[in-house]
């Protein structure tokens, strides 16, 4: 912690003695002792993030008992078991991220001011993110049932009947269900706090030459609010393309709900097979860094201005 | 904040039209309508005799409140919970500000990839890097262990750290630190006695942040803790997945234990923090006035 002064090496060389000391020059460009402080941090992550991750990909390479190194994958993209959990976990994800951040974007332009109740409102979100996907499948499994309150209050209203109850749980809508539950409040927050960040009088300037209130979202508003949203719809497929838990407990694991997590987990934990885990975690990340790099590629070429929020 | 909402009159609002306003309250209140069903079927489960096909349970008991804990080892359980949260807590808050400091303070050469280090963790899902973060801890014999899940969860913890406290160490005018060394202060001094006390509520913040995400993690634990180093979540997840021979009501009981351990945590980090702050990982100083 030693910011500000280095007096040693200030002092008036004579001329033509050549450049000054090495650890001025470092200095002049940024390096000095205060950057040891980031090594304990780096070096962390580069033990428990970065090796993990490259020893992980490595060891994809090597399967137990085939001397093929791409075994695993070819092995995966054949099988269509495995190749479809992709299809599986994309098939719930996308559209999942997708109505959250429109849900959202209403909502929160509704909300954008000063709103009676909205730290309430916020406050109220924040728990089903708090309770997290354990506790919310978990609900969902008592309330969604059969017996559960919800088809008691559609059999009441007539919409179903006792013998048919509307079947929420062990398919795809349970899992479905369980990402809005917990990726709505998420979307709808960080959408609340990219639309505080667009300066407000650039929408009292479009209302003073005569904009409805259309034109003043569709114009002025929501092309500095998309980089946000397009942030905002990466990190809610993120968790969408992770799910686990609920996936487990509200779908169907073996078949519709078989997602790629759950496909890697099985591989590593039921067959003890961790070189195929691993290729399945390397196939994961994959496809949700091309998902994401589409988005932000698209995002690279909206606007990002001075007064776009937190682009 | 402030300005922001002066310059919106009341009539602006009016010119959205009812409509629109009535469609917005409900459907955040059918949202929350649902959400309170998820939640009370839970907690009118835990205390009910029996419940099966009525509208609400024939008698209500705390019968299978204390067969959940002995069934559970439900205290072994919170003490493996709070010593592996509180581990996390410290380490990565000790590891992470002075990375913080270094990175609100210098420009370097790299300090963009250094930053990109220090997001990727928080951007990658748990799942993704926490099978090959677990395949290593096994390969170490670290998994297994109360050891394996505090370093797993230290890999998502030391980055939300750095990246919540480098806004707010940015914010600490260094002129100050300045100041203090010009009138003779040792590093150790404008340390304790300048830069710690400036430092304590933004560390505060992220503490009891870091705190809420350690409890609540799943993915990481459940990947490498063993049977003896549970934490909550995961202890819950497993009473769910092998669910059968035991009363459903029990297993519900900890469901309840567990939701009110994280309001509890919550009503303690929204005294530190703005809800908005508990979503997006980095720290917003432009809603921390507000």
């Amino acid at each position: 912690m030693t910011p500000v002064t280095s007096p040693a090496p200030t002092v008036q060389r004579p001329a033509g003695t050549g450049r000054p000391a090495l650890s001025h020059r470092l200095a002049e460009r940024g390096i000095d002792r205060t950057l040891l402080l980031l090594l304990p941090g780096l070096v962390f992550l580069i033990v428990l993030f970065i090796y993990p991750f490259l020893y992980g990909l490595g060891l994809s390479f090597q399967p137990p008992h085939s001397s093929d190194a791409l075994y695993n994958y070819k092995k995966f993209f054949s099988d269509p078991y495995q190749r479809d959990t992709i299809w599986i976990t994309l098939k719930i994800g996308l559209p999942a991220a997708l109505i959250n951040v429109l849900a959202a974007v209403p909502i929160a332009y509704r909300l954008r001011g000063r709103v009676r109740g909205k730290r309430l409102l916020t406050t109220a979100l924040v728990i089903p993110i708090t309770l997290g996907t354990v506790l919310t499948a978990i609900g969902m499994i008592e309330y969604f049932g059969g017996t559960g309150w919800l088809n008691k209050i559609l059999i009441a209203l007539g919409v179903t009947d006792v013998d048919h109850p509307v079947p929420l749980l062990h398919n795809y809508w349970g899992v479905m269900l369980s990402l809005l539950v917990s990726g709505f409040p998420f979307a709808f927050l960080l959408t609340l706090s990219y639309l505080s960040g667009i300066d407000p009088s650039l929408e009292s300037a479009a209302a003073t030459l005569g904009a409805g209130w259309w034109q003043r979202f569709r114009e002025v508003v929501f092309p500095l609010l998309a980089p946000g949203l397009a942030m905002t719809f990466c990190l809610n497929f993120v968790l969408a393309f992770s799910v686990f838990p609920s996936a487990v407990l509200l779908g169907d694991p073996e078949r519709s709900t078989h997602v790629i997590s759950i496909a890697a987990y099985d591989a590593a934990y039921q067959e003890y097979d961790y070189s195929k885990a691993s290729a399945i975690a390397m196939v994961m990340a994959a496809v949700m860094l091309i998902v994401i790099s589409v988005v932000l590629f698209a995002r690279g070429r909206l606007y990002r201005g001075s007064s776009g929020g937190k682009g | 904040m402030s300005t922001v909402s002066d310059a919106e009159p009341v009539g602006r609002r009016r010119l959205i039209g009812r409509p629109s306003t009535w469609i917005t309250w409900a459907v955040v209140a059918f949202f929350f309508i649902n959400l309170a069903g998820v939640v009370g079927s839970v907690v009118v489960k835990s205390f009910s005799t029996q419940w099966f096909g009525t509208w609400w349970p024939a008698g209500f008991t705390t019968q299978y409140w204390s067969e959940a804990w002995h069934e559970f080892d439900l205290s072994q359980v919170l003490i493996v919970t709070l010593e592996a949260s509180l581990a996390v807590v410290v380490i990565a808050a000790v590891i992470g500000v002075p990375a913080a400091y270094a990175l609100a303070r210098r420009r370097f050469p790299l300090k963009r990839l250094v930053m990109l280090v220090f997001l990727l963790p928080v951007m990658v899902p748990p799942i993704a890097y926490g099978i090959p973060l677990a395949t290593v801890l096994y390969k170490y014999n670290l998994a297994n262990s109360l050891t394996g899940v505090i370093l797993a969860n230290l890999v998502p913890s030391v980055p939300f750290v750095v990246l919540t406290m480098t806004p707010f160490i940015e914010q600490i005018d260094p002129k100050i630190e300045a100041a203090a060394r010009m009138c003779g202060a040792t590093t150790r001094s404008v340390f304790l006695r300048i830069l710690l006390p400036l430092l304590v509520p933004g560390v505060l913040a992220a503490a009891v942040l870091v705190l809420v995400r350690t409890v609540g993690m799943f993915e990481l634990t459940y990947l490498t803790a063993g049977t003896d180093s549970q934490t909550l979540v995961v202890a819950l997840y497993n009473a769910y997945y092998g669910a059968g021979i035991r009363a459903p009501q029990s297993t519900d009981a900890m469901a309840v234990l567990y939701m009110v351990t994280m309001l509890v945590l919550l009503v303690i980090a929204l005294r530190f923090v703005n809800p908005t702050q508990l979503v997006t990982r980095v720290a917003d100083d432009r809603d921390s006035n507000a």
